[in-house]
């Protein structure tokens, strides 16, 4: 064989095609910025009901995450966000969608080591790290103040 | 005003997020846990909070909005009740989401199946 | 000496192909080879619990079908080699569970179909065996939620990325009668050049489809001149770089090489990427098209070249890189 890595490795990013990432991102744009919007128009229907911003806030994620749990186990959600990208994972229903998704899989192993377990497949390390994270500014805070 | 504002910021979130995922090798969960951190140091540094003020549902939405939120409860607890304050606060102020995806999610998983792509 | 050159075993008395079966899920049925396979099911799940369990009947299902398919006993089947992509290929054991024939499982990952045959080859040239049944399985979902992402999660698949063949293929050989014939195999090296983004398979497995297809090519030079060579899922990436490397050492074979995961879908219309994989690959398009064209002879001379990638999900995310390899089976109708 005539190749060592280095050059294998030019010849495989020859030949392998680059996901375009101009258009992802038109469509992570449109799809992150609807499900935005549909929360804030909630809220404000919340809010003009009399509810406290915060707490039409807390609603609104709620409603969000239920939403897309729901649409995940009709098997739509991975249908949108094939589209959508980023624009479905990075807000709050995409965590909502990576909580049902392992645990529906996994439902065949059992309701505790399978389901149970799995829900935290991804889910746990962004508790691990956004919980770590917080406690540190938190702590930081006390110390040198926030 | 604040829907095209929320759209936009929102938007332009996930734009980040797009081109994380394409330019490096991030998978879903680098990308959730890297948002949330990010949004941990962006609201101790006092920067996302000024997001949130242009942007509105559009920077809570995404997942840095919720480590603002953890960051938050937890600077601000630790104000009031010192070190105890500071481990519980952050989770105190995101338990209902947190409690929500997880209920959801179990019994989302009790009643759907997977289906074949 | 029945070795020649470096690395192919010829096969001197007969070993003939006598018959095979092949299931394929509903996608591979509305794929370009559609018509060819023997059964189709409608859905993938086939009636089980679990994908798992699916992936167990298609498998055994093929052997059954084509053991009643002959006529011919359980008893007289010397031997079932088979393989999967499941941990501990239990796919391959539980469809063997029922079957009461002699079984020995083999992992090759998606080589596994001309590993078992090459095996199966020797075994009957050396007289140990009068007949052999070969058979592979994989499935898209189990393959998935094993080596990938849980199904329902929302995301894009790189362009790079293949799409695991949910069928099963079986190939009955035998030390008598008409069909197809093998009449040498290469058992290929493990090379790895370094690839570890998982998401490319065909990258990681083109440069050991590429050595065996040489050495084979190299051994058999004055024995056979072969009309097609086809290789088991490189996908469209693979088999380009394959093509390079190949000319890169004077091969020329563009011309009459095709790749099993770029026939079994249409890649354009069925949203594959790359192309197909799995051990179902290969197996399911060798047993229907190219099978039924050795058997009317509308293919005189063919080199099936399976090709596997032998990592796990495990030792990549500790950084490892992918490990290709590759089998080649010689047969002329």
């Amino acid at each position: 064989m005539k190749y060592n890595e280095k050059k294998y490795d030019k010849v495989v990013k020859k030949h392998t095609p680059k996901n375009n990432c101009f258009v992802n991102s038109i469509y992570a744009f449109i799809f992150g910025g609807t499900i935005c919007t549909i929360g804030e128009i909630i809220k404000n229907l919340f809010m003009n009901a009399g509810i406290s911003s915060e707490e039409a806030g807390t609603i609104v994620l709620i409603i969000l995450i239920g939403t897309s749990a729901l649409l995940t186990g009709l098997g739509v959600y991975d249908k949108i966000g094939k589209v959508g990208g980023a624009g479905t994972i990075v807000p709050i229903t995409g965590f909502a969608n990576s909580v049902v998704a392992p645990a529906l899989e996994f439902k065949t192993e059992g309701f505790v080591l399978g389901t149970a377990a799995k829900l935290f497949t991804i889910a746990g390390p962004v508790l691990v790290f956004g919980y770590c994270s917080s406690m540190i500014v938190g702590l930081l805070s006390l110390i040198i103040g926030g | 005003m604040n829907y095209i504002m929320s759209f936009i910021i929102g938007g332009l979130i996930c734009v980040v997020g797009q081109i994380l995922i394409d330019k490096t090798k991030l998978n879903n969960a680098h990308i959730l846990v890297s948002f949330v951190v990010s949004g941990v140091i962006l609201s101790y540094l006092g920067i996302y909070e000024k997001v949130v003020e242009i942007g509105y549902s559009g920077a809570t939405i995404p997942l840095v909005g919720f480590g603002n939120t953890l960051a938050k409860g937890a600077v601000e607890e630790a104000a009031k009740s010192g070190l105890i304050g500071a481990l519980t606060g952050g989770i105190k102020k995101t338990s209902a989401g947190v409690g929500a995806a997880i209920l959801f999610g179990y019994i989302v998983a009790m009643v759907f199946k997977p289906k074949m792509k | 000496m029945k070795k020649i050159g470096k690395q192919t075993f010829l096969i001197s008395s007969d070993v003939v192909i006598k018959d095979t079966f092949s299931i394929v899920g509903p996608k591979e049925g509305e794929g370009p080879l559609g018509n060819y396979f023997d059964m189709i099911i409608d859905d993938s799940s086939w009636g089980e619990k679990s994908w798992e369990k699916s992936e167990q009947k298609l498998q055994k299902k093929a052997v059954e079908n084509l053991i009643k398919n002959n006529k011919i006993e359980p008893q007289e089947i010397d031997l079932i080699l088979s393989g999967d992509l499941l941990n501990q290929i239990v796919s391959s054991s539980y469809a063997a569970r029922d079957l009461s024939i002699p079984f020995i499982g083999i992992y090759g990952a998606c080589s596994t179909m001309a590993l078992t045959m090459g095996l199966a080859s020797l075994l009957i040239d050396g007289g140990f065996a009068s007949n052999i049944i070969c058979v592979t399985s994989s499935h898209f979902c189990t393959a998935e939620r094993q080596y990938r992402a849980p199904l329902e999660m929302g995301g894009q698949r790189p362009l790079s990325s293949q799409w695991t063949v949910t069928g099963s293929g079986a190939v009955l050989l035998s030390n008598h009668g008409n069909g197809p014939k093998i009449k040498n195999v290469t058992f290929g090296k493990i090379i790895d050049l370094g690839v570890s983004d998982v998401n490319n398979m065909g990258a990681a497995m083109a440069p050991a489809a590429a050595d065996t297809i040489k050495q084979n090519l190299i051994d058999t030079m004055n024995l056979v001149e072969y009309n097609e060579i086809v290789t088991g899922d490189l996908g469209s990436i693979g088999k380009k770089i394959s093509d390079e490397i190949l000319q890169k050492e004077k091969i020329n074979i563009d011309q009459r090489h095709k790749d099993c995961g770029m026939l079994i879908y249409d890649i354009e219309k069925q949203d594959v990427h790359a192309g197909g994989s799995g051990c179902g690959c290969s197996a399911v398009v060798f047993s229907s098209y190219y099978y039924k064209l050795l058997k009317e002879k509308k293919l005189r001379n063919l080199l099936f070249a399976a090709t596997g990638a032998l990592h796990s999900p495990t030792i990549c995310q500790q950084g490892e890189t992918i490990p290709g390899i590759s089998h080649a089976v010689g047969i002329s109708s």
